[in-house]
């Protein structure tokens, strides 16, 4: 064996053991490292009873409600299996809209709602110019989540009048 | 086989082959970039979702891409100076770190800009944005471990052995997004099928790309001949290179 060949295998070598228990660590860890729980999740009880977790889900159309004359907002999250109502006091980021996805920061509380300090929106990875999503949309394409999509800036979340 | 190799591998070879390079590189990036920054904050059409504001992509996408790419080619160099004994492969490592470390610094500072309208925060603990982070700390650790040692040849080693071990959070940090669960959106342009973007969006981002590689290159082009120049400061042929310069 060649002095090379030696030198290749032995960096080839550490580079696949630590390559190989990354690769277990992740593994690993898909399991029990959670950005945040679906509320399928919580339902079945998997989520932390008495600490703080996340939840991602999406906002249900014409579930949020607003507090007249103060911040708490109240919405209904759901993964289309199963839902979970949340409530939340504070600034909503720019892109919390019904139909968006977004993760609240919080803990279960005993009435089994969520109460949330913290709401992150996500969005997908999509990007296209306003009247592409709009033409979509009329022509029902399952892609693009129903928003207000004629609007080119972000829009606030409409307050239901009801 | 190899001589030919070796014979393009050496320092004074590299030394006039990266001058020659360097401003082709950066030529072809400024217009490029010049292109993709006008047509992508100009004529690029909002996005539905999150209107003007999409268009820090332009900045933030590139630069992750080259972070990426840059310590690919960082612990590719190191990893081939270590095997086959090429010093200027570790000069090439050296070159590129801290490249690769501006690059990682931008992406983190324009995600953490267009996080806070976007996503409600500067930043969370989210899997892609913690394995950016540790990308960083790979970096910082690279550089300081070359210069650690008493003895150059010691720190290129270690560094270079570094590099090639950190490469395994290169795939972590491309497939974080579809691991775990995260608050970062998945891949537009690097994904099997379609890219996720309309095309007027789209080949504006692509031209960025292509800019920052290009720029990329040749600043790496540039940081070679100041690395080699350096490292071979006792060689003879750099004494006359030296004469011919101060003579003229």
């Amino acid at each position: 064996m060649t002095p090379r060949r030696k030198r290749l295998l032995v960096v080839l070598g550490i580079l696949g053991g630590v390559a190989a228990s990354v690769t277990l660590a992740v593994m690993a860890s898909r399991q029990n490292i959670m950005f945040y729980y679906d509320p399928t999740q919580i339902a079945a009880g998997q989520a932390p009873k008495h600490k703080r977790f996340r939840v991602g889900g999406m906002v249900v159309k014409g579930s949020v409600a607003r507090k007249p004359g103060d911040l708490t907002v109240r919405f209904v999250l759901t993964d289309f299996a199963h839902e979970i109502p949340v409530q939340y006091s504070g600034v909503l980021p720019d892109l919390f809209r019904e139909g968006q996805g977004i993760i609240a920061h919080g803990s279960l509380g005993p009435d089994g709602a969520f109460v949330a300090d913290e709401v992150l929106a996500k969005h997908d990875e999509k990007y296209m110019p306003p009247e592409v999503a709009a033409s979509l949309k009329a022509k029902g394409g399952g892609s693009v989540p129903a928003q207000p999509a004629a609007a080119p800036a972000p829009q606030p979340p409409r307050t239901p009048s009801g | 086989m190899w001589t030919w190799f070796y014979k393009l591998a050496s320092p004074p070879a590299v030394f006039r082959t990266a001058g020659r390079l360097a401003p082709w590189f950066l030529g072809a990036a400024a217009l490029a970039i010049a292109y993709g920054t006008v047509d992508g904050l100009a004529f690029a059409p909002p996005d539905y979702q999150q209107g003007d504001a999409f268009r820090i992509v332009y900045v933030h996408a590139p630069s992750a891409w080259l972070s990426l790419f840059a310590y690919v080619s960082m612990a590719l160099a190191g990893g081939i100076a270590l095997v086959w004994r090429i010093k200027v492969g570790h000069a090439v490592a050296a070159a590129a770190a801290p490249i690769g470390a501006s690059f990682t610094v931008l992406a983190l500072v324009t995600g953490s800009l267009w996080g806070r309208p976007m996503w409600g925060t500067y930043w969370a603990w989210d899997p892609r944005l913690t394995s950016e982070l540790i990308l960083l700390f790979l970096y910082a650790g690279v550089m300081s471990l070359r210069g650690a040692f008493e003895e150059a040849a010691r720190g290129d080693r270690a560094a270079a052995l570094l590099a090639v071990v950190g490469v395994v959070n290169v795939p972590i940090i491309h497939y974080s997004v579809q691991w775990w669960n995260s608050l970062h959106q998945g891949a537009t342009v690097a994904k099997i099928g379609k890219p996720a973007m309309a095309p007027s969006m789209l080949w504006p981002l692509l031209a960025m790309l292509l800019g920052f590689m290009l720029f990329y290159g040749g600043v790496l082009c540039m940081r070679l001949r100041g690395e080699v120049l350096s490292r071979e400061r006792q060689a003879a042929w750099v004494r006359e290179l030296m004469q011919a310069r101060s003579e003229r």
